[in-house]
């Protein structure tokens, strides 16, 4: 057993040195012999929930198996949203596969293939983290089948291929040795270490670049000349918290509620005054009205057939849609598993109706 | 409003103030053409009683100040929820970023906990595989430590020249609070690391499970494990009820929400510290574990959201200057786009890994300006060009760039992110 502390003899010591109040004010919070005693010992099984971190040299890895092809499903229903069917990512969302040879050109495209050293990292990140907005809901072997499927995408195994536990070492991603440790301290620090120049130290000084030539700075934030518009936009908001007509629709309770669960659907939609369409189509006067009317929304070919079938947004639609989504338009491309409890279905029917307007 | 951000009122009293500040640039003091009504007559606030001391349990600032926030940089981030804002440096003061405007980066959300329900886990290469509550916690010894927290991006978007205008979106991510904790030492001692116990890995109990691999030395010299910013409770956004201080190392690090401390032999290699937060160098290779936030400052006023409103005269330029290796005993400012520079005077507290304030005050002549700044630290850093970074390192690294920053003020006072050369 190796406990890395301070004695409690030199402990003694130092309490026992003449007054330094500036060293007293900065001691060190003091170690204990044997500890504080603080805590208890961790259930073996209580570990295992929380331990999931996979590493490199595949310490971690549960046993498992999943192969390209179902891979391809599962990625379209839970990942296609915002990676693209193939990773090639829709808006700013990460770009996951191709970019091969382009380190060293001015728009690097860094993906699985591309730039990532480590296959562990695609396994461990996907557990911990994917789908957005429902973290840990793959099972092991739907994250083998999703690892093997970003292996096939960026070239790196055939499309009958399985990974299992057994064989994750043994395709290697091509970028493992661009990587090499921090070496400012050795290329940098002496270089930047010289006294510098005071006075006279150009002959000549020009301007060589300006930020207003791309004007990408978020508006309003110009400075003086933007303090008037600022107190109006002010204004205005405080007249509509003000004139704010009072809900006769649904239940505040419900749609307090559903507010709470739409953060799971708010990485992809917006909704109410001002929402525009993002992954997900705009959410405005949804409730009560014939369903895909978002303007410039891409709708996929089955939601589109759906719509051109009559389909309107009704309590009863809504609950159904909600409840499996896959099932009630299969093929659609909302990557979401549904709601499976009523009140929630109804909380989020009702936040609908409250914030996205009738 | 504050001084830079005239209302109806104060427009209509810029002429006198203009007046005012010409007579400075000459020494003389000016004679009022009318009374001032503001003096003259009886104003309300003079008149009527204010709100009573339970109008406003937990204070917010004046209405005046509501301009004051952080902002966000809608087209940087696919999503709003893993994304960032800005701290306004700009309107700040001092070396304390006040808790409600320190910069917020999330991956997953801010993860509500009530921390009853939290718990934080000490497993691997350890004696004992420990849990502890929040009361746990609340009874190991504890420190009181000032630390900027710099974003590894902050001025990221600054590499391939000068893009945004305002040193809220250039520098503002980085805060410096006071922070209460736990040193992580007591709590790796109260575990009982293993001799072969040479990493750390981070995680939190967010939606995006945030881990970074830290390596010991770094974990039993000055990391803490904090529940306090500036004598309150961490902010959710910060991480209530616990997050880890990684004094001097990118931001990245300090996992918020921390839940899990896991001690191996060797480091997990996780998303954060390989498609994330590695540096990528013109020639296709990559810097990785680039952990410390070398020395860095910007001038925050005057800047293009802070202009020049009151002419010539007396003017007070004032900045920010930081180092990950100590602290800052000099910062240089330049006029001229550096063709001189003059030594800044530093004021307030310096503390190691801490932000450090500096002003230097001249007389404007209402000719245009470059200005920049030039942080020493304690090691006998530089802070360096962008132009001698992009030599190293290419213009493709995103991360670690604390290149020296030049605003152009015009004649008119209106202020621009440029570059010179």
């Amino acid at each position: 057993m190796k406990k890395i502390l301070v004695s409690t003899a030199s402990l003694l010591a130092i309490s026992a040195l003449p007054a330094l109040p500036a060293l007293a004010q900065e001691a060190a919070a003091p170690s204990r012999d044997g500890g504080y005693g603080l805590g208890r010992e961790a259930l073996p099984e209580e570990v295992a929930a929380w331990d999931i971190d996979i590493r490199p040299d595949g310490a971690g890895l549960p046993v498992g198996s999943g192969n390209v092809w179902d891979g391809e499903g599962l990625f379209i229903d839970y990942c296609s949203a915002c990676h693209g069917d193939f990773g090639e990512a829709v808006g700013r969302w990460p770009v996951l596969a191709g970019g091969f040879g382009t380190m060293e050109s001015e728009d690097p495209v860094k993906t699985v293939g591309s730039y990532w050293p480590y296959l562990s990292t695609v396994w461990d990140y996907v557990h911990r983290a994917m789908p957005y907005g429902s973290a840990q809901s793959l099972t092991d072997d739907e994250v083998y089948a999703l690892t093997a499927y970003l292996m096939y995408v960026n070239d790196l195994v055939d499309d009958d291929f399985e990974l299992s536990n057994e064989n994750f070492l043994e395709v290697p991603l091509p970028n493992e040795d661009a990587f090499f440790m921090d070496d400012r301290a050795e290329t940098e620090y002496a270089l930047f270490s010289a006294e510098p120049c005071m006075s006279d130290c150009a002959e000549s000084i020009e301007v060589t670049s300006t930020a207003s030539v791309l004007n990408v700075t978020p508006e309003g934030e110009g400075g003086a000349t933007e303090a008037t518009a600022e107190v109006e936009v002010e204004e205005e908001a405080t007249v509509v918290e003000e004139a704010a007509p009072e809900d006769t629709g649904p239940d505040p309770e419900l749609v307090a509620m559903g507010e709470g669960l739409f953060r799971q659907c708010s990485s992809c939609h917006q909704i109410g005054d001002g929402a525009t369409n993002r992954t997900g189509p705009a959410l405005v006067n949804i409730y009560g009205h014939p369903a895909g009317m978002q303007d410039g929304f891409r709708y996929s070919p089955a939601f589109t057939e759906a719509v051109e079938g009559g389909l309107e947004w009704t309590d009863e639609t809504l609950a159904q849609f909600l409840a499996n989504p896959r099932d009630f338009i299969p093929g659609n491309r909302m990557g979401f598993r549904g709601l499976r409890d009523d009140e929630e279905i109804a909380a989020m029917i009702a936040y609908i109706r409250a914030e996205g307007g009738e | 409003m504050s001084d830079n951000k005239p209302s109806a009122t104060r427009r209509q009293f810029l002429g006198g103030a203009a007046l005012a500040a010409g007579a400075a640039a000459t020494g003389k003091l000016v004679h009022a053409q009318a009374a001032d009504p503001l003096i003259t007559e009886l104003q309300p606030w003079q008149q009527f009683l204010g709100p009573g001391v339970d109008a406003a349990p937990y204070g917010m600032p004046s209405p005046f100040e509501s301009h004051v926030v952080r902002r966000n940089v809608p087209w940087l981030t696919a999503d709003s929820v893993s994304s960032v804002n800005f701290t306004p440096l700009h309107e700040m003061e001092g070396i304390i970023t006040p808790n409600g405007l320190a910069f917020e980066r999330h991956h997953g959300g801010v993860a509500e906990i009530d921390p009853a329900d939290h718990r934080l886990m000490i497993n691997g290469l350890v004696d004992t595989q420990m849990v502890f509550t929040m009361q746990d916690l609340m009874r190991f010894p504890r420190e009181n430590r000032t630390y900027f927290l710099e974003c590894a991006a902050n001025s990221g978007m600054e590499w391939r020249g000068a893009q945004l205008n305002g040193c809220q979106f250039t520098h503002g991510m980085i805060h410096n609070v006071v922070y209460t904790g736990v040193p992580l030492r007591l709590l790796l001692e109260e575990a009982g690391v293993q001799t072969n116990g040479t990493w750390l890995l981070a995680e939190g109990a967010d939606a995006s499970a945030m881990t970074r691999s830290i390596p010991m030395e770094k974990c039993l010299d000055d990391c803490l494990v904090a529940t306090h910013m500036n004598g309150e409770r961490l902010r959710p956004e910060q991480g209530y009820p616990l997050r880890l201080v990684v004094p001097g190392w990118e931001g990245n690090m300090w996992v918020k929400w921390l839940r899990r401390l896991e001690v191996g032999d060797q480091p997990w290699h996780h998303r954060e510290e390989t498609s994330k937060y590695t540096d990528l160098l013109a020639n296709g290779d990559a810097r990785r574990f680039t952990w410390v936030m070398d020395a860095k400052s910007v001038i925050t006023n005057p800047s293009p959201q802070a202009p020049i409103l009151h002419g010539p005269g007396p003017t007070v330029l004032t900045g920010v200057a930081w180092s990950g290796r100590g602290t800052i005993p000099r910062v240089d400012v330049t006029l001229d786009g550096g063709m001189n520079w003059h030594q800044a005077r530093m004021s307030g507290p310096s503390f190691d890994k801490s932000m450090h304030r500096f002003y230097f005050e001249f007389d404007w002549d209402g000719s245009e300006l470059l200005l920049q700044s030039r942080a020493h630290d304690s090691t006998g850093y530089v802070q360096p060009t962008k132009d001698q970074l992009r030599e190293i390192r290419g213009e493709n690294s995103i991360y670690h760039n604390n290149g020296i920053q030049t605003w152009l003020v015009r004649e008119n006072g209106e202020s621009e992110n440029v570059e010179v050369g």
